[in-house]
């Protein structure tokens, strides 16, 4: 039996020099395959007396355990390799930035209404809404501002062409007369806000013709003005998240609340005003026939803008309608 | 209302410094919107004489002065021109300071100089000043100039709300200082005049509604060219009115002192007797402001035997009015009601001091007070003889008892105030009252125009009360939940799902340029305003694109190359009866589809970007047909309906008015009612078949024209129960396919719910398809 060991020394070198797999099976037939040395000596075996078989084979054994262990080396040796390839082949720059996509945003007017509508809904207003094009009726007369009074020359009124419409519209002043078509259409006890537009003939630095109020409105048998106070100190330090801040009542008039008040609120040492309110009017009231005798309640109107400009630090009320991309997406959240 | 702190104090002085009454009157709803000191904080300057004056020996334009200033005299060296020997004038000692200027023992020029002659200006009292003030000749040497002038003084200008008009007057205001700190009021000693004048006019009252209530009287020999004594022109001009003579200036001084405003007439140019009555239409005036106007019906005027003479209560006329040359006046005191007087100034584009209180209500109660008042100063400055009053009178307004309840006062506030407390306040505000178990019946006096239901007394109580002291309390109310139906969408929503899908949102007018609405909406009769603020903001919006290509434009004016913005507002139509608004979702797109990137091939928005857009915002699926729309490109526009419902538009902005708003780049636009988006539904279950479908694929060509959506449309309208959907996966022009015509690739869903279809029903549905398109769109398969 000749000596098989230099098959071992062999195929290690008939393996390196394969590079890919099945480059590596040709190199593997040699001697392994159907007429592969090991195979053949494997087969030479029959030829020995059964005496000499055992140590004959055992030895041919060792070498071809030898020559798999060599293969299969070799073939982690390129699977790996070829891995490796590929990874790095994969490789990019993870640093690179991400896909672009527009990023979109809410105008602070919108984010300080919605914040205004959840704290007011958290405690169950509801939001009510009514036309920016008023009647005379709706604007003034209904809030106890007949023809001629001199509170309508506290209100720059936009007044609209109605051609030969004998009723004259305007554009609402106020949000107050949402007030009256939810008394109009709902029975007490009555909880809402009314968000919206409003407009006066009026424009500076620090006054637009459009701008934005939200009004309060609750009525019930017990409401108080206390409670009136209380509700809107506990919403302006929700709002601006601090419970040091106090509101001041200063009296003051207006024809669909009494009493009226100014509020202030305490702001950096000082005072604040931030809008107008009082128990409401009891020929308000009458004109929607709600019994002034058994209901009662309170009214109030903020200035959207104010308390837009005071949470986010906006220092010119004309920002909001100049519509400035470099000033909107700063209020991106 | 502008007002002398001094003056107020000479009726009412209560122990609060100045700021604190000023936050006195602030917290009791009289608003104090100014507070300026009289002149700036100074002292040691006196009144002086100077008694000789010589020219400096080295400078020209400077004086040498001995100046007397008490016992002592002074030298000072002086620059101003109208120095002279006699003048008498401030004089800064050494040791004062003044604002800004130090007075030291100086040198000016070599000549020794022991203090400074003083102008207006450098006593911080007017912002100009020509020479040192010139004092008049009794002023006392050596007095304190503070006192001399009055300076330790302070205006308050109150901004009045307008049920207030008891506070256009120093004794209103007065009063409302008593009923807030409770100190005494002393008010002017006013005496009846002695008649020494045998003249008199006869009144006749022709609109006694209207005026219930006129006196009057001639005061003859009077000097009109007196001069008005320095301590009324100041108490005026403190108040913020000129002095013009000495005539004039007492009516303005009985006006501001006790509200109510008078008239003075040139007696010698009224004719025969003086009537009140309303005007009749078309009859002319020539007013003291020298302009003419013609009257109404309803204007009240003062007429002499010739015609009207005053636009009663607004403005005397000018051929009846009080000259230098007057000899005997004919002064009016009258209360007209503010009833007939509301609105009528205004209407003639007036508004007066006069006016302005009778339109709020007067004090009927002193006029005849008002009247002997100004007598009394007319005698004194102007000299005279007083004639007997003429007094007519009518019926005037009647204070109507008010109720007002304890406990309900108590619960309307919220607050905790005895039935002495109240009683104790409604008597320092002047009011005349009985209680009886609880209950109070209030009169209020004549000078009370705002008290007329309970509501008012409780405003009256909590205002003395004070606000400050009204506890904030949060009200006990019984709970219920509050959610919107489950298949309703808030605006939240939808301006959640722009944002998401990277819009920007913007807030622009609701009032635009009447071009935007001719060309973008063709809207020639659009909804004007009367009285715009500029012509381009003059009519309502009839939809919102105008203001979405402005922020357009203006940001790209600002460096910006592409945006995405949204606006969610209402827009506004005439309607069958009035106006009709409609909350509109309005998007724009414009420029490079995404943010500039190496990630992704450039290229600009297109037409189904926005499409994808608007379809993100249905609950259900909107279809998009083929109409025309003035602002759009007539081959990129389309309506867009859910169900049979129009409830928007969709397009390219026509290339006219791209070029016109000069974007160079395509710019994309929806506008859609944000209703039918808002709608959806609430989830129902329905069974998820156990069979699957089946697919067929089915590439068709035809002609350029022909809608991809109407193919869809067509055979869907067959009905075919186990056909589920038709969907188009590609379009393909080119090879293989002849020009003018396109491949259009559809995909088939078919399912039956029961079984698995079989071959030849699945043949059968796709074989009516490809017929109905065959027939109707001379579809082929490719």
């Amino acid at each position: 039996m000749a000596d098989l060991n230099h098959l071992i020394a062999e195929a290690a070198q008939d393996f390196a020099a394969c590079h890919d797999v099945p480059a590596l099976e040709n190199a593997k037939a040699k001697y392994l395959g159907k007429s592969g040395a090991l195979t053949e000596a494997l087969k030479g075996l029959g030829k020995l007396t059964a005496e000499e078989r055992p140590a004959a084979g055992a030895a041919i054994n060792v070498v071809k355990q030898a020559v798999e262990q060599a293969l299969n080396d070799r073939r982690d040796s390129i699977l790996a390799a070829a891995q490796a390839k590929q990874l790095a082949s994969e490789t990019i720059d993870v640093t690179l930035p991400a896909r672009a996509q527009s990023t979109g945003g809410l105008h602070p007017v919108t984010l300080t209404l919605r914040r205004v509508e959840e704290l007011f809904h958290s405690i169950g207003f509801s939001v009510a809404d009514g036309p920016e094009i008023e009647t005379d009726f709706y604007n003034f007369t209904a809030l106890n501002i007949p023809d001629n009074h001199p509170a309508r020359a506290m209100h720059d009124t936009f007044y609209i062409d109605s051609g030969n419409d004998s009723m004259e519209h305007v554009l609402r002043t106020h949000t107050s007369p949402v007030q009256v078509h939810y008394m109009e259409n709902n029975t007490p006890p009555l909880k809402i806000i009314a968000p919206g537009r409003v407009y006066r003939v009026d424009s500076d630095a620090t006054h637009s013709p459009m701008f934005h109020q939200v009004e309060g409105l609750w009525v019930d048998e017990q409401i108080s003005f206390a409670n009136l106070k209380g509700v809107v100190q506990d919403f302006l330090q929700k709002f601006f998240e601090r419970d040091d801040l106090t509101v001041r009542f200063r009296p003051s008039f207006f024809p669909f609340t009494e009493p009226s008040a100014e509020m202030d609120m305490s702001w950096n040492g000082g005072w604040l005003e931030i809008g107008g309110c009082g128990m409401v009017h009891p020929e308000v009231l009458k004109h929607v026939n709600i019994d002034s005798d058994k209901y009662r309640g309170f009214a109030f109107g903020l200035g959207v803008e104010r308390l837009a400009m005071l949470r986010y630090g906006v220092n010119d009320l004309r920002h909001f309608f100049n519509n400035d991309l470099r000033f909107l997406q700063q209020f991106i959240k | 209302m502008q007002f002398s702190e001094q003056w107020l104090r000479s009726m009412v002085n209560p122990s609060l410094d100045t700021a604190q009454l000023g936050h006195a009157l602030t917290m009791a709803g009289l608003e104090v919107e100014e507070l300026t000191p009289v002149a700036p904080a100074f002292s040691h300057v006196v009144v002086a004489e100077i008694l000789e004056a010589a020219k400096h020996p080295d400078a020209d334009r400077l004086q040498v002065c001995k100046v007397k200033v008490g016992e002592e005299i002074l030298q000072i060296v002086c620059g101003a021109a109208n120095a002279r020997a006699g003048l008498k004038a401030p004089c800064a000692l050494v040791g004062a300071e003044l604002p800004g200027i130090q007075i030291k023992q100086a040198k000016v020029r070599g000549v020794e100089s022991f203090g400074m002659m003083c102008s207006a200006k450098e006593l911080g009292i007017a912002t100009e000043a020509n020479g040192i003030l010139e004092l008049p000749a009794d002023a006392p040497v050596g007095q304190d100039i503070r006192e001399y002038l009055a300076l330790n003084d302070s205006t308050y200008t109150l901004k009045l709300t307008p049920n207030r008009a008891d506070c256009l007057s120093i004794l209103g205001i007065a009063r409302d200082v008593v009923a807030m700190t409770g100190a005494p009021i002393t008010v002017p000693v006013i005496d009846a005049a002695a008649v020494s004048s045998h003249l008199a006019k006869t009144v006749t009252l022709n609109a006694p509604d209207a005026c219930p209530a006129y006196y009057g009287r001639v005061i003859d020999g009077v000097n009109a060219q007196a001069k008005t004594p320095d301590w009324m022109v100041r108490r005026l001009e403190r108040s913020g009115i000129r002095s013009i003579s000495a005539l004039v200036d007492i009516t303005n001084y009985v006006l501001l002192e006790l509200g109510q405003p008078m008239h003075a007439f040139d007696h010698a140019l009224l004719q025969g007797e003086v009537e009140v009555r309303f005007a009749k239409a078309g009859e002319k005036l020539v007013l003291l402001n020298d302009t003419e106007v013609t009257l109404k019906a309803d204007d009240l005027v003062i007429a002499d035997g010739n015609g009207p003479v005053a636009l009663a209560g607004v403005m005397g006329g000018k051929p009846s009015s009080v000259t230098d040359a007057t000899q005997a006046i004919f002064l009016e005191s009258a209360f007209f009601t503010p009833d007939v007087m509301a609105g009528k100034a205004r209407r003639l584009g007036l508004s007066t001091d006069s006016s302005y209180r009778f339109e709020r209500g007067v004090d009927f109660g002193n006029t005849l007070n008002a009247l002997e008042r100004a007598t009394a100063l007319v005698l004194e400055i102007c000299g005279g003889q007083a004639g007997a009053v003429t007094a007519v009178t009518a019926q005037l307004p009647a204070r109507k008892q008010v109720t007002l309840r304890h406990a309900y006062l108590l619960s309307v506030l919220g607050i905790d105030v005895s039935l002495v407390q109240v009683g104790q306040l409604l008597t320092q505000l002047g009011f005349a009252y009985t209680e009886a178990n609880g209950v109070f019946q209030v009169s209020a006096p004549s000078f009370r125009f705002d008290i007329a239901r309970e509501e008012d007394l409780i405003e009256e109580v909590a205002r003395l009360h004070g606000y400050e002291h009204i506890p904030a309390l949060t009200p006990v109310a019984p709970q219920s939940m509050l959610v919107a139906p489950e298949a309703t969408r808030s605006k939240h929503w939808l301006r959640d799902v722009m944002v998401n899908q990277g819009y920007q949102e913007v807030v622009t007018y609701s009032f635009v340029d009447a071009n935007w609405e001719r060309d973008l909406y063709g809207n020639a009769q659009p909804i004007a305003l009367k009285n715009p603020i500029a012509s381009n903001l003059s009519v309502m919006r009839s939809g919102l694109w105008g203001g979405l290509l402005d922020a357009l434009d203006y940001n790209l004016k600002r460096q910006q190359t592409r945006a995405m913005l949204f606006e969610l507002g209402a827009r506004y139509e005439k309607g069958a009866q009035g106006f009709a608004e409609t909350l509109t979702l309005s998007g724009l797109v414009y420029g490079s589809q995404q943010p500039e990137q190496w990630a992704a091939e450039a290229r600009t928005f297109d037409f189904y970007d926005a499409k994808a857009h608007v379809e993100a915002l249905f609950a259900q699926p909107v279809r998009f047909v083929v109409e025309q729309h003035p602002a759009l490109h007539p081959g990129q526009s389309a309506r867009i309906y859910l169900g049979d419902k129009a409830v928007g538009w969709l397009g390219k902005l026509h290339p006219q008015w791209q070029q016109q708003y000069g974007l160079t780049s395509a710019c994309y636009l929806f506008e859609l009612d944000a209703d039918a988006a808002l709608a959806t539904q609430v989830p129902a279950y329905s069974e998820v078949s156990k069979f699957l479908p089946v697919r067929r694929d089915l590439a068709m060509v035809v002609e350029q024209s022909v809608s991809a959506q109407a193919m869809i449309d067509a055979v869907m309208n067959e009905n075919i129960s186990q056909l589920k959907q038709v969907k188009l996966f590609d379009v393909y022009h080119g090879k293989g396919v002849p020009e003018n015509k396109k491949s259009l690739a559809f995909l088939v869903l078919m399912q039956d719910t029961c079984k698995t279809m079989v071959d030849e029903e699945v043949d059968t549905i796709v074989a009516k398809i490809l017929n109905n398109w065959s027939s109707k769109f001379a579809a082929s398969l490719r």
